[in-house]
């Protein structure tokens, strides 16, 4: 019975590391680059919604439409300004650069709030849960797997079906022909680097109301993400929801096993599949991992 | 002069500055190790501290200067590092004799990892050596007979008078920063040193000349390790205890990222600069918390951005010096 419990909550787990992962697998995909800040910017997200909450005294999930489109902002800026250039001098410098951001994040949170861990209280939606065939499923962690899968079938139709998505595509495969036919490659890369932070803000806050967190706590939902999207499959967006069950599995069933054993247990599928199957479970970029 | 196909040039691997450099060196480290005679041991703690840093930078800019591998978890090898010591110790080994043991261990370890990561690519090595640093840390946790999660007091030091203990402490850290610095160049001035900067000029071009490039990788990642594991045993004999979460924290790839950057990727006087420039910098602003942090890391964004030839590419180019020359000079033969 308990198992059965332990696969629920897994796969609704899942559900939030996908929502964390697919702004890492977008970004990826798109313009080849891994924001080693993604988690902190999460963790930011969150802080920004309980200044929000707090100050105005409004519901998190209105924060959530300040926070959403302000990050999408956010995201542009830091991709034109600061990952485009550093793109520019070489890919590695990315990896320093984006480091680099990430400690600075974390220590201006501790600076700016203190390293006692908070969390958004969402009241009923937290604690109140329903049954289905005698399993106890919790609302937000329902709510949270409906939102990952739909930002992720947003993402997938803006890339297939919008002009945009085209010319991100485009940019995406080569950037040279892209922007001799118009497509102004730097802005695009700007834009999806926008969604990317968007999606980042709806998992920061997501993770918030799910379970505390501390200045410090963004290297390891990084972590998380980029274990979902390479056991996925980098870049491709279906994988990364799929990973995210993975490791969301891998780790409850872990904790199942022994207590503290959870997230050893996801580090050891996503070393597993690095091991033998480097370009995960649905291929597309495969040749990025090699 | 046309006709002077003839040796016209002359190639040499040092100039009378290097000869000048070298005495500099050989005082400079016997000034260092009489250090412990002159002041007392919180100069000499500062110094332990500076030459961990030291370790640590010259050895990850080793990996990502030269074998392109920006690794985010050489702290995985720090705690081997230590806890081997910790380990050696409490089987009645002296912790001082157990440094070089710490720093093979992490060396051995480091072996079948590297299967693992080295066949991985830019965030792709970078996470993973990360995650196995994690899993590292999650393990010790795990394990009673390491201290778990409270952590663990070295012992086999208690009966040393704290004043003979320091200054030991001080010449280790010593010795094992001199031994890095002259290791690395040493390694660097060989064929092999070759191989190296043709890899860490272009991967592709190097692989066409017969460089292997996986060789290569493979041991600068173990030499790394061994670097990072010296500098684990140096932190849990000066600290005299040891915890899974501070020293597998990523906040030491902070560390020697930032020192390798600032002072230049890819050189080996780049890391020297750079941890004299972290070092003022962690001591200028120590008062103020997390700043010191904020300062740096922004420093480093900077300068990857903007300099990314570190501090040393300005000087360096600047008065045409070379304190470590690894590569040739070629003038006109008279």
């Amino acid at each position: 019975m308990s198992w059965v419990n332990a696969v629920v909550q897994g796969i609704l787990l899942g559900g939030l590391y996908a929502l964390f992962a697919c702004g890492l697998s977008l970004m990826f995909g798109v313009m080849k680059v891994v924001n080693l800040a993604h988690g902190d910017f999460a963790v930011l997200a969150a802080y920004l919604a309980l200044v929000i909450v707090s100050g105005f005294e409004v519901p998190i999930l209105w924060s959530v439409l300040l926070v959403a489109p302000l990050f999408g902002l956010v995201g542009y800026v830091v991709q034109r300004f600061i990952i485009q250039r550093s793109l520019d001098v070489s890919p590695l410098t990315t990896l320093l650069v984006t480091f680099g951001l990430s400690i600075v994040i974390q220590n201006a949170l501790l600076e700016a709030a203190s390293a006692n861990s908070e969390s958004l209280q969402s009241g009923i939606l937290a604690s109140g849960s329903f049954q289905v065939a005698g399993l106890h499923v919790g609302y937000l962690s329902v709510l949270i797997f409906v939102t990952a899968t739909a930002v992720i079938v947003g993402l997938q139709l803006f890339l297939s079906r919008t002009s945009l998505g085209r010319q991100l595509r485009a940019a995406s495969d080569d950037q040279e022909t892209a922007s001799s036919v118009g497509v102004n490659v730097r802005h695009v890369f700007g834009v999806a680097a926008g969604i990317a932070f968007g999606t980042v803000a709806l998992a920061g806050v997501a993770f918030g109301m799910y379970s505390s967190f501390d200045p410090a706590a963004g290297p390891q939902r990084l972590i998380f993400a980029f274990e979902a999207v390479v056991i996925g499959g980098m870049g491709s967006l279906w994988g990364t929801l799929l990973g995210g069950i993975v490791l969301g599995l891998a780790q409850v069933l872990g904790s199942q096993i022994d207590p503290g054993f959870g997230v050893l247990a996801g580090h050891i599928v996503f070393l597993a599949v690095l091991a033998f199957r480097p370009s995960g479970l649905i291929p597309q970029v495969a040749q990025a991992a090699q | 002069m046309s006709e002077s196909t003839a040796p016209s040039v002359r190639v040499s691997r040092s100039r009378r500055s290097s000869i000048w450099m070298l005495v500099a060196g050989v005082v400079l480290l016997a000034a260092l190790a009489s250090l412990p005679y002159v002041v007392y041991a919180n100069v000499t703690d500062l110094f332990v501290n500076f030459f961990i840093l030291l370790t640590l930078g010259v050895t990850w800019n080793l990996l990502a200067g030269y074998a392109g591998l920006v690794s985010v978890g050489q702290q995985a090898y720090i705690g081997v590092g230590a806890y081997a010591v910790l380990v050696l110790a409490g089987d009645g080994m002296s912790p001082f004799l157990a440094i070089p043991l710490g720093a093979l261990t992490a060396a051995i370890v480091s072996i079948p990892v590297s299967f693992i990561v080295l066949h991985l690519r830019g965030a792709y090595f970078a996470i993973a050596t990360w995650v196995v640093a994690e899993s590292f840390r999650l393990a010790v946790l795990r394990a009673p007979s390491l201290g778990g999660g409270t952590g663990a007091t070295l012992y086999g030091l208690a009966g040393v008078d704290p004043a003979v203990r320091e200054a030991f402490t001080y010449w280790a850290a010593l010795a094992v920063a001199a031994a890095t610095l002259i290791g690395c160049y040493v390694l660097l001035r060989t064929r092999f040193g070759l191989d190296l900067t043709a890899i860490r000029d272009n991967e592709v071009g190097a692989r066409s000349v017969g460089v292997r490039i996986m060789q290569a990788k493979r041991i600068v990642y173990v030499v790394a390790a061994a670097g990072a594991g010296a500098a684990g045993a140096l932190l849990i004999v000066s600290q005299l205890n040891v915890q899974a979460a501070s020293i597998f924290s990523v906040q030491w790839s902070a560390y020697m990222i930032f020192v390798a950057l600032i002072g230049g990727i890819g050189t080996v006087e780049g890391p020297i600069l750079g941890t004299l420039a972290f070092f003022l910098l962690q001591q200028s602003l120590a008062e103020r918390g997390a700043w010191y942090l904020i300062v740096v890391g922004a420093v480093a964004v900077l300068m990857a951005m903007f300099v990314p030839r570190g501090l040393w590419g300005l000087v360096g180019d600047r008065f045409r010096l070379r304190l470590f020359p690894t590569g040739y000079w070629v003038r006109p033969a008279r």
